[in-house]
């Protein structure tokens, strides 16, 4: 059983064995931490080098505002494919009778697919 | 014979019998008080977990469990089966082992998350109606009691995504999804008659011996078209998906991961249509169906993702990003049928036509427990805020640390990184259906990271930030909750860590069920 657990698993093109991995990593991270622990000389806390920087902005004194709420994130994205999330916008209409006449459109296509009509 | 051996040669029908006793008798335990109704509820689904697993020990031994109601053996009279039985393949309890994993964690997460409400005795009921439909649905071997245990199934969800009566929205899903559910339902039972008319049998072994490619006619055309587009529209695959998301979004989220087993045992009804009961035929080139279910798994992966990325709701993120996770299901079982339907390719392909079905197949139990968890940390953070809007969440990771880590764990699953679970059945699939066609497998990675940017957008507008003054005071999810998301945490881990193991215990028997239609209907029919 405890030999099973550890067996690389075979995809059919590759391997895959996450306990190797996960070690890997667990080494890779406790690198990190050590270098980390030895600190960066150049910080200097309570300096400008700390503060927040909005694009030379002064920060607001409410820190609520400096969330950037969901429906602004991945704006640009969002902007880019806009042809294609308004036109699934339109699909979803939120009615019976639109979801009925999918499910409908679907029976049509099939139909044609295996040669009903 | 000893009581383990009689608790298996009963299994099938206990499992469904279980959940039914214990819904009928909730109304009557609640009577009791509250904590005794919910010990007796969590004691019903123990039960019948037992009795899953031990039905599953011995399915997955190599054997095909029947069990014939109202009879002994005999099934057969004078070539026709005359009695209701339930014939349980890999296929089958692997579906049962979904159910019961995803209706025991709901049913503890509801202890806490459910606490307030009121109608709780109808709440209880109806969610183990719900499970039981879902049990036969997957276990029964006749066509005409997998389209009762459907109606169950839908009924029973239908009251419990309207079950926040006071919220116009959680209505009007629920009466949308009456709606898709009847008419999807209608057909079925449509196509039922016109196989019935002709082959004068209803049970699904029976049949598939009876569809062969000389007696493949338009009835069974038209038969397959019925049954494929109604539990297509129930599996919601687009894009007859939109009922989905409202319906996910809308129900409470411990409905809400159960809904996620109903949709998969409706899943389960197309697999079992496409292999086993069209089994024979499935060569016969105008039965192509590899390829539908390839791009229909491409488009609802794609809507899913889309439109995820402009959700801000919570849970109906969430939905979308399960709609998403059911594209891949399609896809991988989709090229495993393309190759498998078409007699030119060679052996080597069958090889990764097998891998995809594999991919597939386990992708099912993964997205059952990510998306799962990740309703039930909606549903913690509704509970601990009454918020769902993602745009007036924000920090709420210093109140809520664990409940926060379940997330990081079903955001990570969900997107397939590694080291969850989702990586290891995602992997499959990009690999297979790579060689089938290598845009397929872009096109799903490429979705998978759109996935994961997606959930990093609520981890970051919901759990990181400022301090919100309103959420200063919040705290983290009640111990029943916890224990829920922990559980589903603990399986996705254990997945993640040891692919190996649950491909070959659970998902390779599953598999050779539905390559291998032949065993299961020669159990029943002796070959007749």
């Amino acid at each position: 059983m405890f030999e099973q657990l550890l067996k690389t698993f075979d995809t059919g093109n590759g391997y895959w064995n996450p306990l190797v991995w996960g070690f890997a990593f667990l080494i890779i991270f406790l690198i990190i931490y050590i270098l980390r622990g030895r600190g960066n000389p150049s910080y200097k806390r309570g300096t400008e080098q700390t503060k927040v920087f909005l694009s030379g902005n002064p920060e607001y004194e409410n820190k609520e505002l400096l969330h950037v709420k969901a429906s602004n994130l991945y704006w640009g994205w969002v902007e880019s494919t806009k042809w294609v999330i308004n036109t699934l916008k339109k699909m979803h209409t939120g009615r019976a009778n639109d979801y009925i006449l999918w499910f409908t459109f679907m029976i049509a296509i099939f139909m044609l697919l295996l040669g009903v009509i | 014979m000893n009581i383990l051996d009689i608790l298996l040669q009963q299994s099938p029908a206990l499992i469904v019998a279980t959940p039914l006793l214990g819904a009928f008798l909730t109304p009557l335990i609640g009577k009791l008080g509250y904590n005794v109704r919910n010990i007796f509820i969590i004691i019903i689904l123990a039960v019948t977990a037992f009795l899953v697993f031990l039905l599953a020990s011995d399915v997955f031994s190599g054997n095909i469990h029947t069990y014939v109601f109202g009879g002994t053996t005999s099934t057969v009279l004078s070539n026709t089966v005359i009695r209701i039985l339930f014939e349980v393949d890999g296929l089958s309890i692997f579906m049962a082992i979904i159910t019961v994993i995803l209706s025991l964690a709901a049913v503890i997460y509801s202890w806490a998350f459910m606490r307030e409400e009121t109608g709780q005795d109808k709440y209880y009921t109806l969610l183990l109606l719900m499970t039981t439909g879902m049990f036969g649905m997957v276990l029964t071997g006749d066509l005409f009691n997998f389209f009762v245990f459907l109606e169950i199934t839908s009924i029973a969800s239908c009251a419990l995504i309207a079950f926040w009566t006071h919220k116009a929205k959680a209505v009007e899903a629920a009466f949308n999804y009456m709606v898709i559910s009847t008419i999807g339902a209608l057909f079925v039972l449509l196509s039922i008659a016109f196989l019935y008319g002709k082959y004068d049998a209803l049970n699904i072994a029976k049949l598939a011996s009876r569809i062969t490619p000389v007696s493949f006619s338009f009835i069974d055309k038209l038969s397959l078209i019925l049954l494929l587009a109604a539990l297509t529209m129930k599996a919601g695959i687009a894009p007859m998906h939109m009922w989905l998301p409202d319906a996910y979004g809308r129900a409470p989220a411990s409905i809400s991961i159960i809904l996620v087993g109903a949709t998969q045992a409706s899943l389960y009804g197309v697999f079992r249509i496409c292999f086993t009961l069209y089994g024979n035929v499935i060569q016969i080139p105008e039965v192509s169906l590899g390829w539908i279910m390839v791009i229909l798994g491409l488009i609802t992966m794609l809507i899913g993702v889309f439109m995820a990325m402009i959700q801000i709701d919570f849970k109906k993120l969430i939905a979308y990003g399960a709609l998403a996770e059911l594209g891949y299901m399609f896809l991988g079982v989709g090229t495993g049928l393309t190759i498998l339907s078409n007699p030119q390719l060679s052996l080597a392909s069958n090889s990764f036509a097998l891998q995809a079905m594999k991919g597939g197949i386990f992708h099912i139990i993964n997205d059952a427990l990510d998306v799962g968890l990740l309703f039930l940390v909606a549903g913690a953070v509704y509970y601990a805020t009454k918020e769902s809007s993602l745009n007036n969440l924000g920090g709420i990771a210093r109140n809520m640390k664990y409940t926060t880590v379940f997330f990081l764990i079903g955001l990570l699953a969900v997107s397939g990184i590694p080291p969850m679970n989702g990586f290891a059945s995602k992997l499959l699939i990009y690999e297979s259906v790579y060689q089938l066609n290598p845009i397929l497998a872009i096109i799903a990675i490429l979705a998978s990271i759109m996935l994961l940017a997606i959930m990093v957008k609520v981890f970051y507008s919901a759990f990181l930030g400022p301090k919100i003054d309103r959420f200063q005071d919040i705290r983290e999810a009640p111990k029943s909750m916890l224990i829920a998301m922990g559980i589903l945490a603990s399986l996705i881990i254990f997945f993640g860590l040891f692919p190996d193991l649950i491909v070959n215990t659970l998902v390779e028997p599953a598999v050779k069920a539905i390559t291998h239609p032949t065993s299961y209907i020669l159990w029943l029919t002796g070959g007749v």
